[in-house]
Formats: C-alpha cells, sequence, structure tokens
C-alpha cells in the first residue's frame, strides 16, 4: 500500500494515496477549481495540461496547473472557485 | 549555456521512448523531455491504482540509457543556434541538439455545445488521465460521449476505477461502425482488443448516431440530454466524458520552421523516414497524424534509428508502419465528426473558455486574426488550444501560423533564461 | 460610385481615427485596408495614453489629444483604465528627471505629484525598494486600441463611408489611388500606413523600429499604474542601435503589458530572445516580483519612426491632393485623435488648434 499524503484544498483537510495529482485531492474538496472571466465555476477539461482549466494557487504559487502537478505532503492549495 | 546531447527527444510517450529506446541502442547520447512528472505519454500514463501494462513498462525499461527531464516543458525554440528552452517548477534550462526527434502527442478535440463549460464535463480522454492519477470516481455516474474507439477504452478504464458507467454516446451510425468492426480481421491484434472491451463493458448500452445536445446543472453537472434518432433522452450524472477524438500537436515544429499537411487539423509533413522538411529534425506518433499506439511505436523507432544514422534499421520498419497507418486511416474515416455535432453551440455557448467568447460573438468574423483582435479569442493561457481547434472544425479558420512564444505559459524569468531561485 | 470627397489608405488607429474626424464633419469618406482592422502597430503596442514631455511640439499633439480621448473614457469597446502613471528613477540622475518633469507637466496643467520612497511603495508596492523616487500622472490611462479602431470604423460606415476591407492602395495619381483589384477611387488622399507609407510615398523617409512586448497571465491587484521608468522617454526619442526601458502596464482584466525595447535595422518579426531577456531584466530590476509571474505571449511590432521622431501630418505640397498622417513612432494611440483633428482642420481649410509646423511632411521632403 503506498503513502497517504495530507493537503489542505482551501483549508479543508484532504488526503490522497501517493503518485496522485493536486487534481485528484483538489476533486476531493470541491468541484470547482476556479472562476472564469465572467464568473463561471470551471473545473479539469483536458486532463493533460491543455486547456488550463485546472489552475490553482500552490503553498502561494497562483497560476499553477493542478493536473500536471503531483501531490506532496504539506501542500496549501487555493482554489478560486 | 545549453546541455548538449546527439538525440534531443521531446515527448516521452510510446514514439518518444521508442525513438529515444532505439536512437540509444544505435550508440547515439540521447536526452528526453517531457512535460509530464513521468513517462508514458497519454496512453501509457503512470495508473496510481493499477500499475502500467507489461508494455508500458518494457518500453520503460528500454530507455535505462537516456538521459531523462520530465516534468520539463518546452516554452522557446531557437532554430538557429538548435536549442530549446524548456522550465520545470523552478529552472529554466537550455537543450541542444545535434538531431531533434518530435513526438509530442496530440489533444483531444472538443466541439463546444450547450453546457460544456460546467465542472463534470471532461475529455473523454481528459477523465481517463485524471483517473489514472487518482481522480476519485468510485460510484459516480457518468457519461461516456463523442466519437471513436477511444470512448470505449476511456469506459472500460472508468469502470476499472469503479465508475458507474451510465451509457456510451456514439455519434457513429451503428451502420459505419459494425461495418468498420467488420474489417477489423485485417488487424488481429486489434480485433482482440475490442474483444477485450466489449467484455470489459459489458451492460453498458451504447447509443449510435446519437449526440450530447445539452449538459445542464446549477454550478456543476447534474444531467444531460441525448439526442437520438430525434428522440430526447435525459441521464442524470456527474461527470460526461465526451471527446471527438485527437488533434496533433504541431506548436513546437511550427516554431522551427517544419512543415505541416493540409489537414483540418494539420500535422507535421515528414518522409518515409520521419524526417520533417527541417534538416536534422525528425517527427514521430500522433503529431504527424492520429494513428494510436501501434504506429506511434513503430514510428518513434524509425525516428531513432534514422537519428542515430541507421537507415537500413529504420528501413526495415517501414512496412509494419504501412500496415499500421492504414487501420488508422480506416478508424479516421469511420469516426470523423458529422455534421450534427458541428451545430450544437448556440449564441450564448462560450466557445474560447480563456476568456469567455461565445459563438454568437465569433460567428460574424470572416477569420481568426480579425476575431482575436476583436475579441480576445484564442488569447488566454490555453494559446487557443481548445477553442483554435474546435474554430478550426467549425468554421475553418486556420490557427496554424508561426506560433508566437512562449509555447506555453512560462515564468518571465525563464524567458530571461533565469531560474526562479535567482530572485528573492 | 468610386468618387469620394476623401480616401484613407490604412486602418490602424490613425487612419481609424482620421476617417472617423472626416466622416463626422460630414465628408464621403472610403477606407482602404489590406489586413486585419487595427492589426498593425495599432494591435502590437501597449495601448497606452501617456504625454512623452521632453520635446515641445511632441507633448503639445498628446496633450491636447489625451483630453479629446476623455470622450472615449466611457465607452465600453475602448476598455478604458485610468490606471494613471507612476514614473519611477532608481538613481539621482532620474530623480532629477522626475523633478523637471512635474515641473513641465504642472506648466502645462496637467496633474503631477512626487512620490518619496514611502509614498511610492504606498502606492505601489511591487516596486523594488531600490526605486528611490516616483512622478504620479494620475489622469493618464490604458485603452485597447484595435476595437477602437474598429468601432472608429463603423462609426464611418454608418455615416455612409465605404471600407474596402482586403484591398490595398497600389498606387496614387493625379485623381485618386488605384487598388490592387483594379479599383480605382477618386478624390483626395490621406495615407495613414504607418510603417508602409514610403511604398506609396518614397519621398518620405522613415525607419520601422522593432520593439517586443509580453502579456502575463492574470493577476488582479499586482499592479496599480503604469510603472515607466525615466529613461523610457530618452529609449524613445533616442537614436541608438538597441535599447529597453522598463514600461509596465496593468490591463483591466488583471493581465500585465511589459515592454519595452526598441531597435533599428530589424525587418523579421521573430522574437530576439537576447533583447527578450535584456528587456526582462530590465523590468525585474524595477519589479523584482515580476520573475514570477507567467507569460502567455510575446511578441514583436514595428513602429514608423520619422528622422526627427516627430510625425508627419498634412499635405504633401510636391504632389496634388495628397495627404499624410502617419509616423507616430510609441506614440500613436496617444495622439491619434489630435492627429485627426488636426489633419480635418487641415484639410478643410479651418484654423488649426495647433501649430502645424513642426509636424509639415516638408521638413523632412526639403
Amino acid at each position: 500500500m503506498s503513502a497517504i499524503l495530507h493537503l489542505r484544498i482551501d483549508g479543508i483537510a484532504v488526503e490522497v494515496p501517493e503518485g496522485a495529482s493536486v487534481a485528484a485531492a483538489v476533486a476531493r474538496a470541491t468541484r470547482s477549481f476556479r472562476q472564469s472571466r465572467h464568473g463561471m465555476p470551471r473545473a479539469p477539461l483536458c486532463g493533460m495540461g491543455v486547456c488550463f482549466e485546472c489552475r490553482v494557487a500552490i503553498d502561494g504559487e497562483p497560476h499553477v496547473l493542478a493536473c500536471m502537478t503531483a501531490a506532496r505532503e504539506g501542500m496549501q492549495v487555493r482554489t478560486h472557485g | 549555456m545549453a546541455e548538449g546531447c546527439e538525440v534531443l527527444v521531446i515527448g516521452a510517450g510510446p514514439a518518444g521512448l521508442a525513438a529515444a529506446a532505439t536512437a540509444a541502442a544505435n550508440g547515439a547520447r540521447v536526452a528526453l523531455l517531457d512535460a509530464q512528472p513521468r513517462a508514458g505519454g497519454q496512453v501509457w500514463r503512470h495508473d496510481i491504482a493499477h500499475g502500467a501494462s507489461r508494455r508500458a513498462r518494457r518500453a520503460l525499461r528500454r530507455i535505462a540509457p537516456v538521459k531523462r527531464h520530465f516534468g520539463m516543458r518546452v516554452v522557446a525554440a531557437d532554430p538557429g543556434a538548435r536549442t530549446l528552452l524548456a522550465e520545470d517548477s523552478l529552472h529554466a534550462r537550455e537543450f541542444g541538439w545535434d538531431r531533434l526527434v518530435l513526438a509530442a502527442g496530440a489533444r483531444e478535440l472538443f466541439l463546444p455545445f450547450p453546457g460544456w463549460t460546467l465542472p463534470g464535463v471532461t475529455g473523454a480522454g481528459g477523465l481517463q488521465a485524471l483517473v489514472k492519477q487518482g481522480w476519485p470516481v468510485a460510484g459516480r455516474r457518468v457519461v461516456v460521449a463523442g466519437s471513436g474507439p477511444l470512448l470505449l477504452a476511456a469506459a472500460a478504464s472508468l469502470r476499472a476505477h469503479g465508475a458507474r458507467v451510465l451509457a456510451i454516446v456514439e455519434q457513429a451510425a451503428r451502420d459505419d461502425v459494425h461495418a468498420f468492426a467488420r474489417k477489423l480481421w485485417h488487424w488481429p491484434d486489434k480485433l482482440a482488443q475490442a474483444a477485450r472491451l466489449r467484455m470489459a463493458l459489458a451492460g453498458v448500452p451504447i447509443r449510435y448516431g446519437a449526440v450530447v445536445r445539452r449538459a445542464s446543472g446549477d454550478s456543476h453537472l447534474q444531467t444531460i440530454d441525448i439526442d437520438c434518432d430525434g428522440r430526447v433522452e435525459t441521464f442524470e450524472c456527474e461527470y460526461l466524458a465526451i471527446g471527438f477524438g485527437l488533434v496533433p500537436d504541431t506548436g513546437l515544429a511550427r516554431m522551427l520552421g517544419c512543415g505541416l499537411n493540409d489537414a483540418t487539423h494539420p500535422a507535421i509533413r515528414v518522409d518515409a523516414l520521419q524526417r520533417t522538411t527541417v534538416d536534422g529534425i525528425h517527427a514521430a506518433g500522433e503529431c504527424c497524424g492520429i494513428g494510436g499506439m501501434q504506429t506511434a511505436s513503430i514510428e518513434g523507432a524509425i525516428a531513432g534509428h534514422a537519428a542515430a544514422g541507421n537507415e537500413a534499421g529504420a528501413r526495415a520498419l517501414l512496412p509494419s508502419r504501412d500496415r499500421a497507418r492504414r487501420f488508422a486511416d480506416a478508424l479516421a474515416h469511420t469516426f470523423a465528426p458529422g455534421p450534427c455535432v458541428r451545430m450544437l453551440a448556440d449564441d450564448t455557448t462560450i466557445v474560447c473558455r480563456c476568456e469567455d467568447v461565445t459563438w454568437g460573438e465569433l460567428r460574424s468574423f470572416d477569420d481568426a486574426r480579425a476575431a482575436k483582435l476583436a475579441t480576445r479569442c484564442g488569447m488566454g493561457p490555453c494559446q487557443g488550444r481548445i477553442c483554435g481547434a474546435a474554430l478550426a472544425e467549425l468554421l475553418g479558420w486556420s490557427w496554424h501560423g508561426h506560433p508566437r512564444q512562449p509555447l506555453f505559459p512560462a515564468r518571465l524569468s525563464t524567458l530571461a533564461f533565469d531560474s526562479l531561485a535567482t530572485f528573492p | 460610385m468610386s468618387s469620394f470627397d476623401l480616401i484613407v489608405a490604412g486602418a490602424g488607429i490613425i487612419g481609424a481615427a482620421c476617417a472617423q474626424s472626416a466622416a463626422e464633419a460630414g465628408l464621403r469618406v472610403a477606407v482602404v485596408e489590406p489586413g486585419a482592422i487595427g492589426g498593425g502597430a495599432t494591435a502590437a503596442g501597449m495601448g497606452h495614453l501617456v504625454a512623452l514631455d521632453d520635446v515641445p511640439a511632441e507633448f503639445a499633439l498628446a496633450r491636447h489629444s489625451l483630453r479629446l480621448w476623455q470622450a472615449w473614457a466611457h465607452q465600453p469597446e475602448a476598455e478604458f483604465q485610468r490606471c494613471g502613471t507612476l514614473w519611477v528613477a532608481d538613481d539621482e540622475a532620474g530623480l532629477e528627471l522626475l523633478r523637471s518633469k512635474a515641473a513641465r507637466l504642472s506648466a502645462a496643467g496637467m496633474i503631477a505629484e512626487l512620490l518619496d520612497t514611502a509614498a511610492l511603495r504606498d502606492a505601489e508596492p511591487a516596486l523594488s525598494h531600490d526605486v528611490a523616487g516616483g512622478l504620479r500622472v494620475p489622469t493618464e490611462a490604458v485603452v485597447y486600441p484595435p476595437r477602437i479602431a474598429h468601432a472608429m470604423l463603423t462609426r464611418v460606415t454608418a455615416l455612409g463611408g465605404a471600407l474596402h476591407h482586403g484591398r490595398r492602395v497600389v498606387s496614387l495619381d493625379a485623381d485618386g489611388a488605384c487598388l490592387d483589384d483594379g479599383t480605382h477611387l477618386s478624390g483626395p488622399v490621406l495615407v495613414a500606413c504607418g510603417c508602409d507609407t514610403p511604398a506609396l510615398l518614397p519621398e518620405l523617409l522613415m525607419r520601422p523600429r522593432r520593439g517586443h512586448l509580453v502579456i502575463t497571465d492574470r493577476y488582479p491587484g499586482w499592479l496599480r499604474h503604469q510603472v515607466v521608468e525615466t529613461g523610457y522617454a530618452a529609449s524613445a526619442h533616442g537614436d541608438a542601435a538597441e535599447a529597453v526601458a522598463c514600461n509596465v502596464q496593468p490591463r483591466p482584466g488583471g493581465q500585465l503589458l511589459v515592454g519595452s525595447s526598441r531597435e533599428f535595422g530589424r525587418a523579421e518579426s521573430a522574437i530576439s530572445p537576447a533583447l527578450l531577456a535584456r528587456m526582462l531584466r530590465r523590468c525585474f530590476r524595477f519589479m523584482p516580483g515580476l520573475a514570477r509571474l507567467k507569460a502567455l505571449r510575446a511578441w514583436t511590432g514595428f513602429r514608423p519612426t520619422t528622422p526627427d521622431g516627430l510625425p508627419y501630418i498634412g499635405a504633401l505640397p510636391s504632389r496634388h491632393d495628397v495627404w499624410v498622417a502617419a509616423g507616430h513612432e510609441g506614440l500613436g494611440v496617444t495622439t491619434a485623435l489630435g492627429t485627426a483633428q488636426l489633419f480635418v482642420d487641415l484639410f478643410l481649410g479651418r484654423a488649426p488648434r495647433l501649430d502645424p509646423a513642426p509636424y509639415a511632411p516638408l521638413r523632412s521632403v526639403a
């Protein structure tokens, strides 16, 4: 059994198995990853780093692709959903 | 200062892995770059619940002698200097090459329809990719829709992760799909694969000649309406995984000056030895035209041989490559998006998701440039990859001029050739 | 019907503004544009409304134009945002420039506030603590020029003007202009083709001056003012083969436009990676946090540059009823409305609101 990682998504504690993406962690806390230019909720579309709908802030760094980033222990993730 | 190597391979999917392994086996000093944190590309993306397939494990073992740079995204190219600029989460690095192999793969084609921007609507391959890296779908209701055998593969994979697949909605007509299935005996391995998928999907209804008209929900997906022979059927579901096939990724090739073909979604033009129109640059796999994993592996090996100067080795593989390409052509013909899926968007449907530009705002323009200037369509962070392919399909607009740098959004420090660590 | 009161060659911000002013003055106008409306320097530039004050004639034209731009402040297609300009200096010479600039702007009736380091940090937290002082010009703004050019032409056609889109003026004759499809349009011609002007008027000297720009992803609130280093004016008015100066602008959606560079003798549109890097490092010096932000696109554009840096506005005395409005270097957007008004005044024989002599095309023909 792989290790369990602990992250906070908008302050909510979530657990994911090692190897999971940040997107998988965010999906455990919320359905909306970001708001579009006109305020519509958005979430990953392509799952492979193309559509940029999964952008979140990780440890204070804005506009990071959640689907392309491996989850790490203690990450603080902010969505703008 | 650029890091040098003899053969530089971009993309670590089946084509890139084969190219890197083959070039290395020919004695070349090889480096392999991929934007994803792990090798495998899309089809061999590492599945944290189920591990890698035997075939993928074998391919990964063969790149042992190759210098690997994963999580490293190419953002700019200087064809004159033969260097690429890439970044990871912290560093900017330049890579030089004697021979370059482009194996950038493909992305999904999305066609806008009402509600497609709701959370819960994903690509068919997209949801599959997310799920392999731990996205939770166990017990969730999913409808898989669009066109092509990728739908079956995605549905089987989602089911294996515990999703309740309610239906597969295929826009191709039943007769066309069955006629295609009858031809499968030409490719026995495909026949076996189809049989395995059929078993994995036992009990899942398939609607042929059917399209998703609308996705609905307040802040996320709740229901979809599908149109099957004029009859509307509604499903309650948490996910709609939808894909209309793949489009070749040609951004880096264009930046390097490689010629493309004149398809609706152009692919990199290559000769029999996978040489592009630019001296010293080869290309292989989906970026040369959608052909599937088998084709990509063979083309990667041809490119790897050719890039390492082993022309005889490359030529020996040509017959198997041609056979694999024939299958891909038959597939593309059967599952090409039909006219019905081109008329789904209404005037309020978002086409450019980055800038929230609607179909109504766009359809009166004559060409992409005029539309971009007036509406900023395609000017967001996806750089027109999603809406550009859709508008190429819907309006025949070309988005394939010389791409602007950076190829993907990049840190300003990277464009200044500095790593982030340099800055306070 | 191929006879017009005015034929405008070029639908960049200058041609579009002149066409609109002419149409509003009651003239029957035709506009000929081979490419996208506002698709040249108009689209490539920053879209700032900023007065450079160190050349009197340029300052007069800019000041007059800035007043006219107020009419666009509430038009949605202008995307007008009054962010103000913050001139910044990082050494004693720069501080001296700020003081003289403050005096000149105030004397001209513009608001200009000198900021010490504490006030500067308060006004613009993104600035480096090494920045020694600033000058805020709160009335200046940014706009989105290609949409404005589009709106101006919509107005022209609504007033009965004709738009020959996708066509190019290939030659001028005694009676008007010939288009590339063989059409002949009769009437006085205004050449407003920016860098392409010498193709029709070879007697006018013009050099394309290449610039690089970068636009970032959205960082709402990251920057409040358009931040320009004092060295920018020297870069714009100098004659160096290659120069960079920090000029960073917040767009209404939170994106940042990052510039600037100036190069003579470069005709290709491909980015120069080394110069782009130099330009960015110059900007990091004033705003170190920029280095972390993500660039969506970088591109180049070409500024139409005359030998003395001032635009050509007026009739060509050597020709019959041929006029020009071109060569605004990096200030075409700022000065477009003043240029249009001056041109129409001269064209109709009205008393011009500005002394036209410094812009007379003759000055370089002589």
